[in-house]
C-alpha cells in the first residue's frame, strides 16, 4: 500500500518528447485509470512508474521515497501486461512462484502464497497446466495471480483486458474491481476503453499527446469536462459539437446563436466572453430530443435500435447530430425531424477548447467532496 | 509426444485401407506424386553411391582397375590368417582416427555452442553498429575452409608464423611452437581453427532463436526482480533449447565428417587424422578401394548411430518439456 506522486515527469525517446511534464498525486489505496487515445503516452507513463523506462526529467515518489533511480524490483510494484507475459515453458504454479523464489521467501511460504492467490482467482485446479493449455481469460488470471503473490505496494495494469472477448472482458473487469475492493491496494490501470475507465476508476486521468487533459472522478469528467478533448473522449456515443456565436453575456449565462438562427441561453460563467465570439456548443446525445419546434431540423440518415434505447443520426444545418432516446423508435431513415436541447444540459467551449464553468451544478452532487479536487 | 497424429497424410496413411474415403485416397496419391521426384533424386545421388560403397567394402577392389575384383566377404573388416587377426577392426590407425574424430567433435562442438550462445546474446542486445557487427562476425564462416585453413597454416607456421612471433614478443613462450606438427598441440590447433570458423554459424542460428522469444516475459522478470543469470538459465535457455539442439546436431554431423580442415592443416598426420582423412588415404593414396570402402561404410554406420541416439535423446527431453 502506498501513495504515488509524479512531479513534472518528462520522457523523451531520442529527440522526440512523448511525456510533457506530468504532475499527479495518487492516494494510498486509490484506483486510478489512465485513459486516452493510442499514442497519448498512457502506457509510457505506466512504464516510467514501473521502471521499465528511464525518467528523462522530473521526480517519481512511491511511499514518499524518490525512486527514479531504483530498479523495478526495488520499487515493490507488480505489473500485469496486455499480452499476459507468462513464461511459456513453466506451469501456472511456477509462473506465479518464479518471481518469489528470490525474495527471501521460504518454500512453504511461497507455496502458501501461490495457493492462496490461486484460490482467490479460482485457478487452483490449473496449477499444473502450461500457459498454452489455458484460455485467454485463465491466462489473464494467472498474470493477475503472479502480481498478487508479490504483495506489491502498487499494482500496475497495462490494458489487461484488450485481448479478451467482450463477455470475458466484462467478467474480468468485475473481478478486478472486486480485487481492489478486497485488497484496497493502490492500482494504476491503463486503458483506451472509456467504459473500463468509468466503471473501475476512483479517479480517471485523461491523457492526450503526453499531457494531462483532466483528472477527476468518472462522473466529474462526464458532467464537467474541462475541455473539448475530454468532452469528446468521455461518453458514448460522442458528445455533439455545434459551432455557435455568442450573442450576449449575462452574469450567469451566455446567449448563443445556433446555426439555424435561433438563440439559446446556456448557464455558464461568461469569463470575459465577448459578443460575437465563436464558441462550441456541446450536447450529449441523451439531451437531444425530437420536438416539433426544435432548432435543429434535418433528415434522419440512420436509425440504430438497441432495444432499451435507440440512436438517431440526423444531418441538420450541415452538421451530423446523434440523439439517443429510450425505447423503440417510431422514426425511419429519411424522415425529417427537429431536435431540441435545453440550455441547462449543454456545455460551452471557447476557441481554445477550454470549457466555460457551469453555473448550475450537474449530476455529481453526490460525489464526496474530497475527490473533487484534481 | 509420440501419440500425436499429424493431420492429413500421416493420419490417412495409417488408417486401414478399406475404410479410407476416395478423397483420402486421392490425397495420398497426390502426396506420393509430389514426393516421388525427391525420392528418385535421393536414390540416385545418395542411395546408389552408398550401396556401391557398401558393396565394394566386401571386395578386394583396387583403384587401378575397378572392374576387376572378387568378393571376399568381411575380410576387409575382420579376417583371421594363421591365427592372426587382421582387417580394419584391428587396425590401430583406424581406431586412432575414430577416437580423434569423436574427440574433435565433442570438444569443438561444445566450445562452439558455448561461444555461439555468448556471441548471440551480445548481438541480441541493442547497441549502435549492431547490424555491421552481425555482418562482420559472419566473415570466418563465409571464407572457404581450404582458404582459411591455408591462412591459419601460414599464421601458425613454426618459423615465419605471426602467432609464434607475437607470443615470443609478449614473452608467453620461450621457443617457437610447431603448432600443427607437435602431437600435444596438433588436435587442439585443429579445434581452435574450427571454433574460429564455425562459431558464427552457431551464433546466427541461436540469434535467430533468441529473436523469436517474446520480449514481455523479460520485462515481467525485470519487474519481479529476477537476477539476469537466473533469467538466462531458467527462461532463455529452456526456450531456445529446441533450436539449440538442431544447431548442435548440424554441427556434430559436420564435425564427424571433418576432412578439408584437417587435411589442409596437418595433411596425413596420425595425430590428427579423422575418419574421413583415413578413408581418403586408403582409397586414394594406398589405392585400396575395398578397405577404403569398408572404412567409409563404418563412418556411415557410426554417424548414423550417433545421430539416431541424439535424436532419440533430444525427443525424449523435448517430450518431457511439453508435458
Amino acid at each position: 500500500m502506498a501513495e504515488v506522486a509524479l512531479r513534472n515527469i518528462q520522457k523523451s525517446f531520442g529527440g522526440a518528447k512523448v511525456i510533457h511534464g506530468v504532475d499527479l498525486e495518487i492516494r494510498d489505496g486509490e484506483f486510478v485509470v489512465f485513459v486516452g487515445p493510442s499514442g497519448c503516452g498512457k502506457s509510457t507513463l505506466l512504464r516510467l512508474i514501473a521502471g521499465l523506462e528511464d525518467i528523462t526529467e522530473g521526480d517519481l515518489f512511491i511511499d514518499g521515497e524518490r525512486v527514479n533511480d531504483w530498479a523495478p524490483a526495488k520499487r515493490r510494484i507488480a505489473m500485469v501486461f496486455q499480452s499476459y507475459a507468462l513464461y511459456p515453458h513453466m506451469s501456472v504454479y511456477d509462473n506465479m512462484a518464479f518471481g518469489l523464489e528470490l525474495a527471501k521467501a521460504s518454500r512453504s511460504e511461497i507455496d502458501a502464497r501461490v495457493r492462496e492467490a490461486a484460490r482467490l482467482l479460482q485457478i487452483d485446479d490449473l496449477l499444473d497446466r502450461k500457459p498454452r493449455q489455458l484460455s485467454g481469460g485463465q491466462r489473464q488470471r494467472v498474470a493477475i495471480g503472479r502480481a498478487i503473490v508479490r504483495d506489491p505496494k502498487v499494482f500496475l495494469f497495462d490494458e489487461p483486458l484488450s485481448n479478451l472477448d467482450a463477455a470475458l472482458r466484462v467478467q474480468t473487469r468485475i473481478e478486478i474491481a472486486k480485487l481492489h475492493a478486497d485488497t484496497r491496494a493502490t492500482m494504476i490501470y491503463v486503458t483506451h476503453d472509456q467504459v473500463e475507465a468509468m466503471t473501475l476508476a476512483d479517479r480517471i486521468v485523461v491523457l492526450n499527446k503526453g499531457r494531462i487533459e483532466q483528472v477527476g472522478t468518472p462522473l466529474e469528467l462526464y458532467h464537467r469536462p474541462a475541455n473539448l478533448f475530454v468532452a469528446g473522449f468521455i461518453g458514448s456515443p460522442q458528445m455533439n459539437f455545434v459551432p455557435v456565436e455568442a450573442v450576449s453575456a449575462g452574469s450567469d449565462h451566455i446567449e448563443v446563436r445556433l446555426p439555424g438562427g435561433q438563440t439559446l441561453p446556456v448557464p455558464v460563467h461568461p469569463e470575459g466572453t465577448r459578443t460575437g465570439e465563436a464558441l462550441t456548443l456541446g450536447i450529449r446525445p441523451d439531451h437531444l430530443q425530437v420536438r416539433e419546434d426544435g432548432p435543429f431540423r434535418g433528415r434522419i440518415e440512420l436509425v440504430e435500435q438497441l432495444g432499451e434505447n435507440h440512436l438517431l443520426y440526423v444531418a441538420a444545418d450541415g452538421l451530423r447530430l446523434t440523439a439517443r432516446e429510450t425505447g423503440d423508435s417510431r422514426h425511419r431513415a429519411g424522415d425529417v425531424v427537429s431536435l431540441a436541447a435545453t440550455g441547462e444540459s449543454c456545455h460551452l467551449f471557447r476557441g481554445s477548447g477550454e470549457a466555460l464553468p457551469l453555473t448550475v451544478p450537474r449530476g455529481d452532487r453526490t460525489t464526496p467532496p474530497q475527490s473533487r479536487t484534481a | 509426444m509420440t501419440d500425436v497424429t499429424a493431420p492429413g497424410l500421416a493420419g490417412a496413411a495409417t488408417r486401414p485401407r478399406g475404410r479410407a474415403s476416395s478423397l483420402t485416397r486421392t490425397r495420398v496419391r497426390s502426396a506420393w506424386a509430389f514426393i516421388a521426384p525427391a525420392l528418385v533424386v535421393l536414390v540416385l545421388v545418395a542411395g546408389w553411391p552408398l550401396a556401391r560403397t557398401i558393396w565394394f567394402s566386401f571386395t578386394d577392389a583396387d583403384l587401378n582397375n575397378l572392374s576387376d575384383y572378387t568378393f571376399i566377404g568381411f575380410e576387409n573388416y575382420l579376417a583371421n590368417y594363421d591365427g592372426e587377426w587382421l582387417g580394419l577392426l584391428t587396425d590401430p590407425d583406424w581406431w586412432r582416427s575414430v577416437w580423434n574424430t569423436l574427440w574433435f567433435t565433442l570438444v569443438s562442438v561444445s566450445i562452439e555452442t558455448v561461444l555461439g550462445i555468448v556471441v548471440a546474446l551480445i548481438l541480441n542486445a541493442h547497441f549502435p553498429g549492431r547490424g555491421i557487427m552481425r555482418a562482420v562476425i559472419l566473415i570466418p564462416w563465409a571464407i572457404p575452409t581450404v582458404v582459411s585453413a591455408k591462412m591459419w597454416n601460414w599464421m601458425l607456421h613454426d618459423q615465419f608464423g605471426v602467432i609464434n612471433d607475437m607470443l615470443l614478443r609478449l614473452g608467453i613462450i620461450a621457443a617457437p611452437i610447431t603448432w600443427t606438427a607437435n602431437p600435444d598441440t596438433a588436435l587442439w590447433t585443429v579445434v581452435m581453427v574450427d571454433v574460429w570458423k564455425t562459431t558464427p554459424f552457431m551464433a546466427l542460428l541461436i540469434l535467430a532463436a533468441l529473436q523469436m522469444l517474446p520480449q514481455d516475459i523479460y520485462e515481467a522478470a525485470k519487474v519481479d526482480g529476477v537476477h539476469p543469470m537466473r533469467v538466462f538459465f531458467r527462461v532463455t535457455l529452456p526456450l531456445i533449447k529446441p533450436a539449440l539442439l538442431v544447431a548442435v546436431i548440424f554441427r556434430a554431423l559436420d564435425a564427424l565428417r571433418v576432412f578439408d580442415l584437417i587435411y589442409v592443416l596437418t595433411a596425413n598426420s596420425k595425430d590428427t587424422m579423422s575418419m574421413s582423412v583415413f578413408a581418403r588415404q586408403q582409397l586414394v593414396e594406398f589405392q585400396e578401394v575395398g578397405l577404403g570402402s569398408a572404412a567409409s561404410t563404418l563412418i556411415f554406420l557410426i554417424i548414423a548411430l550417433l545421430v539416431a541416439a541424439t535424436l532419440v535423446a533430444g525427443r525424449v527431453r523435448l517430450g518431457e518439456e511439453t508435458r
